[in-house]
């Protein structure tokens, strides 16, 4: 029962091409890396769906678990998880975060 | 809080360093930015390489020695392709 969270991430995390799990809402988030990494994601103009941790401690405590990765904002694309703000900023200034998003809204 | 020679002493117990650079971003010793060149993140992409490097400060990190951590991690190639 505990890990019930982990199967409601999961279902998210393959329902949407972009799945964010970050704190506040991409209009108003309220931690400037999940700031940072919604404006990386703005700037391409493809669709993403997010979660507000900040609103379920479980959520909060489960994406953690989900991927074993410490921290939060945290980006999945096509069922993957690609990484926290630092990955995503490091991506997007090597110019491989695009072709990324691109392959995964071409399928 | 946590000092620049006990963050390289603790990465270089379980990854093979040839360069950390340490930059506090608060001045309060616990918010860090790091930049990591290590032959062991050779052929690795950016998620392995940053959990390579979340293990071996696992420890600090866990007991909040270090409460946030900015990565940027480079394979020795990688690094001398950027001229630095």
């Amino acid at each position: 029962m505990a890990d019930e969270i982990l199967g409601k991430i999961d279902e998210k995390v393959k329902n949407n091409k972009v799945m964010v799990y970050m704190k506040g809402t991409p209009d108003f988030p309220q931690c400037g890396f999940s700031a940072h990494t919604v404006e990386i994601l703005k700037s391409y103009g493809f669709p993403f769906a997010s979660e507000d941790v900040l609103a379920d401690p479980t959520v909060r405590d489960g994406i953690k678990r989900y991927s074993n990765w410490p921290t939060i904002p945290q980006v999945y694309v096509d069922g993957k998880f690609v990484g926290g703000c630092d990955i995503l900023h490091e991506l997007h200034e090597r110019g491989e975060l695009e072709p990324i998003l691109k392959s995964a809204f071409s399928k | 809080m946590i000092t620049p020679e006990e963050i390289k002493a603790t990465l270089a117990k379980s990854l093979p360093v040839s360069l950390v650079e340490t930059q506090d971003l608060t001045g309060g010793g616990d918010h860090w930015q790091l930049i990591i060149v290590s032959p062991a993140f050779e052929g690795k992409g950016l998620l392995e390489q940053h959990r390579m490097v979340n293990e071996a400060l696992k420890e600090p990190m866990k007991d909040e020695r270090i409460h946030a951590l900015a990565l940027k991690t480079f394979s020795p190639a990688q690094w001398e392709k950027l001229g630095a």
